[in-house]
């Protein structure tokens, strides 16, 4: 039984890593491209849900909800690129921390109009339904397995599409030195513009699949927005491969730390201690553990060529 | 990248004696206008100014963007929640306790932290200030997520000056005076030259046989310790106190004070958080949701009115 629960905790781990990795790909390509630190990444990941909430209302179908939230947070991504973004690019990081904060306050505020303080959600679809079971009377939801299978397609696409394309190389030669691409007749603000697009669509496609398994509610995007950065700065910021790795090391981390720490605790401190000391360091273990990689490597795992 | 050109003029005195007269007069205004909740709501104002103008120490003058600075004064809240707990009520153990308490974690994380640079160092600073937050939120002893409530404000020595919301209210405008001379001495000092040299061009200052390293962890120790006491005051004035003074929202608020004020004026982070929760408190009461506005209010203002608010006054009065 325990190494069943093990083998589920890394499940869900997995998953929680696929899903940080979409929401990190998107701000670690924007961060190492445009040398733009967008907090507003997180609320994209949020208005993902919100619109898949609504397409679903509409439609009753989830994938077509999917398909036409991917589009709609596309077309609400480049808006944002074209009425705030744009004028950021050449500011300090400073400016572009407090502007894209306030782009927080204004969406997490905005959503709670529109929809409402309250928790929604909307259901699993039917032929993702069920269970795969693992031993006789146990299982592991089928759309969890899903979610792990779509977001390691979409990292093998973000793979393909880095090194094979040629936009891809313009992203990677961007992220090594911008001003030579410029300099070469490449329109450096259209790359940008679709480098964002598609980021943005990524942390929708996030916030999209785990609208079922989590509640949807204002704020959501926030906390999913603090452990990408985590994740692209143990990673090295601007490598897709750092993002990967370290994504799916602190989906892992901090999903087996919830689920055992206290237990490790336990087998040398008296259980009344564990239980106080187990859940707070489960809590912080990925930032011990990027504080750790800062104070070895300080500019992370997989640091970008170039920089 | 220059974060905040700030060139070190001669020290502007004429905005900070205004200041200061117009504080002074606060709670005699609001007793004679019946509105007793000024009061209160300007001393609040002036503990978050304390811990501004700590976070203008290293953010303005020593471009170190800080994004972890509400864990030194929830640390400061939580060293006098604690004791209270304790039934350790006298201020005098009790602030120097919490002020230490901030000053060795800025010193543990500082050293740290200032290894890194540029967005490294945000989001170290913020990792730390996380982990502050959750050590806190896990204190099931200590009320634990829902905070922590103080049965009464700390004594001195046996009398209570706390309990009176005008002398309360003077208590912390001394303070506020006190780390504005404070800070004000440290950036004119052979010290403060050297933070702003740093700031600068890191790689001068080395030639020229400082090491930036010493000096930057001393400014953050030193923002720590005083943010630590804005924390302090802070327990005292709600009497409560509760991991969410160290989430990394009110991390943002603090630089978005300084920076609303003006980088690098002292007097600047001052105004940034008069105007902050000046703001904050109007727009609540237009609608609840007054982050609507609020948030393109900040857009506008990083977009179109760099300098902040204290460089705008600061010109208007012929200094600049």
């Amino acid at each position: 039984m325990t190494a069943t629960l093990v083998a589920v905790q890394v499940l869900n781990g997995l998953q929680l890593g696929v899903l940080l990795f979409l929401v990190a790909a998107g701000l670690t390509l924007v961060f190492g491209v445009m040398d733009f630190i967008n907090l507003a990444h997180g609320v994209q990941y949020m208005l993902g849900a919100y619109l898949a909430v609504t397409f679903y209302g509409l439609t009753g179908n989830f994938f077509a909800a999917l398909v036409l939230a991917l589009l709609a947070a596309l077309a609400f991504g480049l808006l944002l690129e074209f009425v705030v973004f744009r004028h950021l690019y050449d500011r300090d990081h400073l400016d572009q921390v407090l502007a894209t904060f306030g782009v927080i306050l204004f969406l997490n505020e905005g959503v709670r109009i529109v929809w409402g303080a309250a928790p929604l959600s909307y259901p699993i679809p039917e032929m993702l339904k069920g269970t795969i079971p693992l031993i006789e009377g146990f299982g592991y939801p089928i759309y969890r397995v899903a979610m792990i299978l779509a977001g390691l397609a979409t990292a093998l696409l973000l793979w393909v599409l880095v090194t094979r394309t040629r936009v891809g190389m313009l992203v990677r030669a961007g992220a090594t030195n911008p001003r030579m691409v410029s300099a070469l007749g490449v329109d450096i603000r259209r790359l940008f513009m679709i480098v964002f697009g598609f980021g943005a669509m990524l942390a929708g496609f996030a916030g999209v699949m785990s609208g079922p398994i989590l509640s949807v509610e204002p704020g959501m995007g926030d906390g999913v927005l603090i452990l990408a950065f985590v994740v692209i700065v143990i990673g090295g910021i601007g490598s897709i491969r750092g993002a990967f790795v370290s994504a799916l090391i602190i989906g892992l981390v901090d999903t087996l730390g919830r689920s055992f720490m206290t237990d490790i605790f336990k087998a040398f401190l008296a259980p009344a201690a564990a239980n106080q000391v187990g859940p707070a360091i489960a809590s912080m273990l990925i930032y011990l553990l990027m504080a750790g990689v800062l104070f070895f490597r300080p500019s992370g795992l997989f640091p970008a060529a170039g920089r | 990248m220059s974060v905040g050109a700030a060139v070190p003029s001669r020290p502007a005195w004429q905005v900070p004696v205004v200041l200061l007269v117009l504080l002074a007069a606060v709670p005699a205004v609001a007793n004679a206008a019946d509105m007793g909740f000024a009061t209160s709501l300007v001393t609040r104002i002036m503990i978050y100014a304390i811990a501004a103008l700590s976070l203008d120490l290293i953010l303005g003058y020593g471009a170190m963007v800080s994004f972890g600075h509400a864990a030194f004064v929830g640390i400061g809240a939580y060293a006098v929640g604690i004791a209270s707990a304790h039934d350790l009520w006298d201020a005098t153990l009790t602030f120097p306790i919490a002020v230490l308490a901030a000053g060795l974690f800025a010193l543990a994380t500082g050293a740290i932290s200032l290894r890194t640079r540029g967005v490294y160092f945000i989001m170290i600073t913020l990792a730390f200030g996380q982990m502050a937050y959750f050590t806190a939120s896990s204190l099931s002893e200590y009320g634990g997520d829902d905070g922590l409530t103080m049965w009464g404000r700390s004594e001195i020595l046996g009398t209570t000056p706390f309990e009176d919301d005008t002398a309360f209210y003077y208590v912390v405008l001394g303070c506020l005076a006190g780390c504005f001379l404070f800070a004000r001495a440290m950036v004119g000092s052979r010290f403060g030259r050297v933070i702003a040299g740093v700031r600068e061009s890191r790689l001068r200052m080395q030639a020229v046989g400082f090491n930036p390293y010493a000096y930057q962890l001393v400014a953050y120790v030193v923002a720590g310790m005083m943010a630590g006491l804005a924390g302090a005051l802070l327990a005292n004035h709600a009497e409560f106190v509760s991991p969410s003074y160290m989430s990394w929202q009110r991390s943002g608020d603090l630089i978005i004070m300084v920076v609303l004020g003006g980088m690098g004026t002292l007097h600047g982070a001052v105004l940034g958080a008069i105007a902050y929760l000046a703001l904050e408190e109007m727009l609540s009461h237009v609608t609840e949701h007054w982050r609507v506005i609020f948030g393109p209010m900040l857009i506008l203002v990083v977009l179109f009115a760099r300098g902040g608010l204290g460089r705008l006054i600061g010109r208007s009065d012929g200094d600049g």
